[in-house]
C-alpha cells in the first residue's frame, strides 16, 4: 500500500474548498438576468381546485410571470414520472395517478404545487403569491397508512381502495408448511417510523435557456444528474436530451432525497423558455419538509417460526407502505425490490413470504432514503431475531450465530444469491469489542444507580453495488444500473477521470484519484475527478445505492485498464518492442527482462505527438471509456451493538456504547469509509430515538421545522467504536461492497433491541422519545398503573 | 432602502439594502460570500454562524441593519496569508466534514467554543457546545474530535487567535 494508494486514510481533497467556504453549491450559482421562482403551495391535503386567478398577482411589483398547471398542460409538458413497474399478484400493473408538476385540478397534499411566481426578487415572489385566489374545494383528506385502504376518501380515480399494488414475493405453500411444522411462533407488530431526509442544504434548481444555440442548462441539487437530464427530457418532455445540461455542482448531501425528478426543476427549466430569463429557487426548510420526497412509513406484522433445535424455519410478513399522494420516480421498487429480497438477513432460512401492499395517502410522497426498504427489512428480520431468541430463552448473539449462513454462494428463498461473508467473524469482533462478557456486571452497577441498562444486536445486510441491468429490468426498472467512466490522460501525463457518479459528501474526489494513483502509479494530485455535469462527462446513473465504488469505481477499472493496454502498444512502438514484452509497473512501460523502460508521463505524451508510430497502426490519443454493468448486486454486512442506559423517571435513554463491525469487501480509504459508518448510524439513531414525521388527521405536517422534528445533534450521540473485517466481493473487480448505508441500515433495530431489552418489554415504537420510554418503564414497574 | 455601513473580514463595506434583508443575505447576495450557508428558516441548525464583533452569531437571526457599524469575521476570513486557521486544519485532518454544507458554521462556532471555554475540551463539553449546529453527514464523531484537536491547536497558535 502506497501512501495514497488502496487503503490509506488519504485526507481528502475537496476539503480544502469546503473548510475555506469556496464550495459551489446551487445557491452560490446566480446567472444574468436571473429571476427567482416561489411557488404557491396547498394548504390543504386533498381538495378541488375550482379556480385559480392569478390575475391581483401579476400586476404586483416585479413579477414577471405567474404559472399555473394550465400553462403546463398548454405546453405540452407531461407530468412526473415513476421509473419502476411493479405489478400485483394478480398480474395487473400499479395504479400509477397523474402527477403533474403544478396542480391540475386538485392537490392531494399539504404542499402540492399549485402556482409559480417569477419575479425580480424572491421578496416580490413570495409578496405576489399572496394575491394569487385560489378556490379550494376541500374534501376529506386520509393520512393514515393503515386505514388507507379501507377509506371513503379517494386520492386517486385509477386507485379505487387507494391501493397501488398488492405485491408479493416468496413461497407461499412452504412458508405455510414451515408455520404448520413450527415448534414455536414469534409474532411481532412494527411501524417503520415515517421520516423527513433533511439534507442541510435544502434542494434548489437554476434554469437558463439559451435562444441563440436554443439549448437549456439546469444546476440542480442532484444525486444523479444524466438521470435527471434523461427523465425531464424523455418522459417530462420539458427540453430534447441533447439540448439540455444538467449540472449538479457541489451538493450538501442527498441520502435518497435527491435522486428524484421533482416538480420545482421541471418548471424552472420550462419556465426560463417561457420568460426568457434564467429563473432560481432555492427551497427553504419549511419547503422541505412538505416537498422533499420522505422515507420510510410502513405497518408490519411479521412472524417467525423456529423448530425444536432454534433453528430458523419460517418468516411470513405482511407490509402496508405508504407512498403518499404521488408515486415518485423509485418509489414502487422501495418497499417491494429493496425490501423482500432482505428478509432472509444473515440467516438460513428455507422458507420466506410477504406481502406488501401499498397505499396513496394525502401526506407528501415516499421514496427512498438512506437504506431504502433494507432499513425497514433489517427492523423486521432483527426484532423478530431478538424476540424470537427471548421468548426461547437463548442468548441472542447466539441464536444469531446457530441461524447464519455459513455457505456461500448462498440462495435465498427471496431472489437474492449472497456472494460471500462470514458473519460469524463479525459478530465475535463485535462481542469483543463490546466487551459482551462484562455486560452483566454493568448492568448490576446501573441497577444500583437506578437505571435500566439493556443490550441490542442487529445482524444486517444489505443488497449494494445496484445493480445488474438485466436482473432489475426483468424486475420492473424502467433504467439500466451500470456505471460509465472516462478516463482521460494528458499529455503531460495529468489524469481526468470523467465519472457517472456523484459525490455530496462521499469524498469521490479523494477515493477515486486513489484508484487512479494506485493503478497508474502517479501522484494524486496528478489526478483530478470530474463529476456532476452532463456536458462534460459522457453518461451516468449516479449516486444511491452504496453503488459508487462497487459499480461506478468498476467502470473506472476498467476503463484504466484499457489505458494501460494502449499505453503498453505506445511503449511497443516507442521502445521497437513487440506489445507481448511490455509490462506495466510502478507506473513504468518496461521491456522484460530489461531494464528499458518509459515512464507514464512520456508514454502519455508519445500516445499524443504519435512521432514514433503511424496513425494507421495505432490511434494517437490516449483516452478511454468503461460502462460497467456489475453481475451481481453486493452484500455488506455485519453486526452493530447498542448499549443503553434508560433513566426510568425521566425516560431518558443514553446511548453508552455503540459497536460496529462491518464488512464492506475491500476498502479503498478507511478514514472516509468510517465517516459514512458514523453518519449511518446517526441517522438510524435518529430514527429509532428522536425523529417522526406527523401529520394530523386533517393532513397538516405537524412536524415541518426543525423545532419540532427532531434531528439527531451532537449531545444526542456517542463516539462510536468501529471495526472491520474483509471478506472481498467476489463479482466486481476491485472487491468493493459499499459502505454508505450499512449504518443507517443497522442502527434502529439495534437501539430497540437494547430499549427492550432494558425494559424487559417489546411495547415501545419508534421513535423512542424520554416520553415514550418513559411510559413504557412505568408499564414495566406497575403493569397495572399506566395502562 | 437603508444604508449600512460594516467591516467584514477586515474590508469596510457600505450599502443600500431593503430593511428586511437578514445578515446572511447580505453576506450571500451582496458580498458573494457564499461560504456562509443557509439550512434552516427557524434558527436551528447554524449552517450561517459568523462572528459579529467577535462573538459567534446565527446570521439568519439579525438584519443587515442590525449589523451596522459592526466587525463580521466569515468562513472566508479566518485563513491568513494562504494558511488555513487550526481550525480548519484540524476539519480537514480528523475528516469532520462530508458535504461540507454544515462546515463553514461548525468551524465558526467551534473557534467560538475556544473562545469562550479554552482550549482544553473534552468531549461532553464538545457535544454540549454544538448545541446549535446541525449536521446530517457525520455523526458528529469526528466533529467532535475537530474541535477538540483544533482547540488545542490553536492554544499552540497564538498568534493566528488574536488576529481573529
Ligand atoms: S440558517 Fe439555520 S440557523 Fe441560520
Ligand atoms: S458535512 Fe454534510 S451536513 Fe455536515
Amino acid at each position: 500500500m502506497t501512501a495514497t494508494g488502496i487503503g490509506a486514510p488519504v485526507r481528502r481533497k475537496e476539503d480544502q474548498r469546503f473548510v475555506t467556504g469556496q464550495g459551489r453549491y446551487v445557491d452560490d450559482f446566480n446567472r444574468p438576468g436571473q429571476a427567482f421562482a416561489y411557488f404557491l403551495r396547498s394548504p390543504h391535503a386533498h381538495a378541488a381546485i375550482r379556480s385559480i386567478d392569478t390575475g391581483p398577482a401579476t400586476i404586483m411589483p416585479g413579477v414577471v410571470a405567474v404559472l399555473t398547471g394550465d400553462n403546463l398542460a398548454a405546453d405540452g409538458i407531461g407530468g412526473l414520472i415513476c421509473g419502476w413497474m411493479i405489478h400485483s399478484k394478480d398480474g395487473s400493473p400499479m395504479k400509477a395517478g397523474p402527477h403533474p408538476a403544478l396542480a391540475q385540478g386538485k392537490v392531494r397534499y399539504v404542499g402540492d404545487h399549485v402556482a409559480v411566481v417569477i419575479a425580480e426578487t424572491l421578496a416580490q415572489a413570495k409578496d405576489a403569491a399572496e394575491a394569487i385566489v385560489v378556490d379550494y374545494e376541500v374534501l376529506p383528506a386520509i393520512v393514515d397508512t393503515a386505514e388507507a385502504a379501507k377509506a371513503s376518501v379517494q386520492v386517486h380515480d385509477v386507485a379505487p381502495d387507494n391501493t397501488v399494488f398488492n405485491w408479493h414475493l416468496g413461497n407461499r405453500e412452504e412458508t405455510e408448511a414451515a408455520f404448520a411444522r413450527a415448534r414455536h411462533v414469534t409474532r411481532i407488530d412494527l411501524v417503520n417510523n415515517r421520516l423527513v431526509p433533511n439534507p442541510i442544504e435544502p434542494r434548489a434548481a437554476l434554469g437558463e435557456y439559451d435562444p441563440g444555440t436554443d439549448t437549456y442548462t439546469l444546476y440542480t441539487t442532484s444525486q444523479n444528474p444524466h438521470v435527471a437530464r434523461l427523465v425531464l427530457s424523455a418522459f417530462i418532455g420539458v427540453a430534447p436530451e441533447h439540448k439540455l445540461r444538467v449540472i449538479a455542482p457541489d451538493v450538501g448531501g442527498g441520502f435518497g432525497s435527491k435522486i428524484f425528478i421533482y416538480a420545482e426543476e421541471t418548471v424552472c427549466v420550462w419556465a426560463a423558455k417561457k420568460v426568457r430569463r434564467p429563473v432560481k429557487w432555492t427551497s427553504d426548510r419549511s419547503e422541505a419538509f412538505l416537498a422533499d420526497a420522505h422515507g420510510r412509513d410502513h405497518v408490519t406484522h411479521a412472524e417467525m417460526a423456529t423448530d425444536e433445535n432454534g433453528r430458523i424455519i419460517g418468516l411470513r410478513v405482511h407490509t402496508t407502505a405508504n407512498l403518499g399522494a404521488y408515486l415518485s420516480t423509485f418509489a414502487s421498487s422501495v418497499p417491494t425490490y429493496l425490501y423482500a429480497p432482505l428478509l432472509s438477513g444473515q440467516y438460513d432460512i428455507p422458507a420466506i413470504y410477504c406481502e406488501v401492499d401499498a397505499v396513496y395517502t394525502n401526506t407528501a410522497p415516499v421514496d427512498a432514503y438512506r437504506g431504502a426498504g433494507r432499513p425497514e427489512a433489517t427492523f423486521v428480520v432483527e426484532r423478530l431475531v431478538e424476540k424470537t431468541a427471548r421468548e426461547l430463552g437463548q442468548d441472542p448473539a447466539e441464536f444469531r450465530r446457530r441461524n447464519y449462513i455459513t455457505q456461500f454462494p448462498h440462495q435465498t428463498p427471496v431472489i437474492m444469491t449472497y456472494d460471500t461473508g462470514d458473519y460469524a467473524a463479525s459478530l465475535d469482533k463485535a462481542l469483543d469489542l463490546a466487551d459482551y462478557r462484562n455486560f452483566q456486571q454493568r448492568k448490576q452497577e446501573s441497577a444500583r444507580r437506578g437505571k435500566l441498562r439493556g443490550i441490542g444486536f442487529s445482524s444486517y445486510i444489505e443488497a449494494c453495488g445496484i445493480a445488474p441491468s438485466q436482473a432489475v429490468g426483468s424486475l420492473g426498472a424502467g433504467v439500466g444500473l451500470w456505471e460509465s467512466a472516462e478516463v482521460r490522460v494528458n499529455p503531460t501525463g495529468s489524469v481526468e477521470v470523467l465519472t457517472g457518479s456523484h459525490s455530496h459528501g462521499q469524498g469521490h474526489e479523494t477515493t477515486f484519484a486513489q484508484l487512479v494513483s494506485d493503478r497508474l502509479g502517479i501522484p494524486i494530485d496528478q489526478v483530478s475527478i470530474v463529476h456532476g455535469d452532463t456536458d462534460k462527462v459522457q453518461f451516468g446513473m449516479g449516486t444511491y445505492g452504496s453503488r459508487s465504488g462497487a459499480v461506478g469505481m468498476s467502470a473506472i477499472a476498467k476503463a484504466l485498464d484499457k489505458v494501460i493496454a494502449k499505453g503498453k502498444k505506445v511503449a511497443a512502438h516507442v521502445l521497437e518492442a513487440s506489445e507481448g514484452d511490455i509490462e506495466f509497473k510502478d507506473g513504468k512501460f518496461g521491456v522484460a527482462g530489461t531494464d528499458k523502460a518509459l515512464g507514464f508521463g512520456e508514454v502519455a505524451l508519445q500516445a499524443y505527438i504519435a512521432h514514433k508510430f503511424s496513425g494507421q497502426d495505432l490511434e494517437p490519443g490516449l483516452k478511454e471509456g468503461a460502462f460497467y454493468d456489475p453481475t451481481n448486486f453486493t452484500f455488506p454486512a455485519g453486526v452493530h451493538i447498542c448499549e443503553v442506559e434508560i433513566d426510568p423517571d425521566t425516560g431518558v435513554t443514553r446511548i453508552d456504547r455503540w459497536t460496529a463491525v462491518d464488512d464492506f469487501g475491500v476498502i479503498i480509504n478507511p478514514m472516509i469509509v468510517e465517516g459514512q459508518v458514523h453518519g449511518g448510524i446517526a441517522q438510524g439513531v435518529g430514527q429509532a430515538l428522536l425523529e417522526g414525521a406527523v401529520y394530523d388527521q386533517g393532513g397538516q405536517l405537524v412536524t415541518a421545522s426543525f423545532n419540532d422534528y427532531c434531528m439527531p445533534r451532537a449531545i444526542d450521540l456517542p463516539s462510536f467504536q468501529v471495526g472491520m473485517t474483509v471478506t472481498p466481493c467476489p463479482s466486481n473487480p476491485l472487491g468493493i461492497k459499499g459502505c454508505g448505508e450499512a449504518g443507517a441500515i443497522a442502527a434502529p433495530p439495534a437501539v430497540i433491541n437494547a430499549i427492550t431489552d432494558a425494559l424487559g418489554h417489546e411495547d415501545i415504537a419508534m421513535p423512542a422519545t424520554p416520553q415514550a420510554v418513559w411510559r413504557a418503564a412505568q408499564k414495566a414497574r406497575m403493569p397495572m398503573a399506566a395502562e | 432602502m437603508t444604508t449600512v455601513s460594516l467591516t467584514v473580514n477586515g474590508q469596510s463595506v457600505t450599502a443600500d439594502v431593503d430593511p428586511r434583508t437578514l445578515l446572511v443575505q447580505f453576506l450571500r447576495e451582496n458580498l458573494r460570500l457564499t461560504g456562509t450557508h443557509v439550512g434552516c428558516d427557524t434558527s436551528q441548525c447554524g449552517a450561517c454562524v459568523v462572528h459579529l464583533n467577535g462573538q459567534a452569531v446565527k446570521a439568519c437571526t439579525i438584519l443587515a441593519v442590525q449589523a451596522d457599524a459592526s466587525v463580521v469575521t466569515t468562513i472566508e476570513g479566518i485563513a491568513e496569508g494562504g494558511e488555513l486557521h487550526p481550525m480548519q486544519s484540524a476539519f480537514r485532518e480528523h475528516h469532520g466534514l462530508q458535504c461540507g454544507y454544515c462546515t463553514p458554521g461548525m468551524i465558526m462556532s467551534a473557534i467560538d467554543i475556544v473562545n469562550r471555554k479554552g482550549s482544553d475540551l473534552d468531549e461532553q463539553t464538545i457535544r454540549a457546545e454544538l448545541e446549535g449546529n446541525l449536521c446530517r453527514c457525520t455523526g458528529y464523531h469526528n466533529i467532535v474530535k475537530a474541535v477538540a484537536a483544533g482547540a488545542r491547536a490553536m492554544a499552540r497558535a497564538p498568534l493566528q487567535q488574536a488576529a481573529e
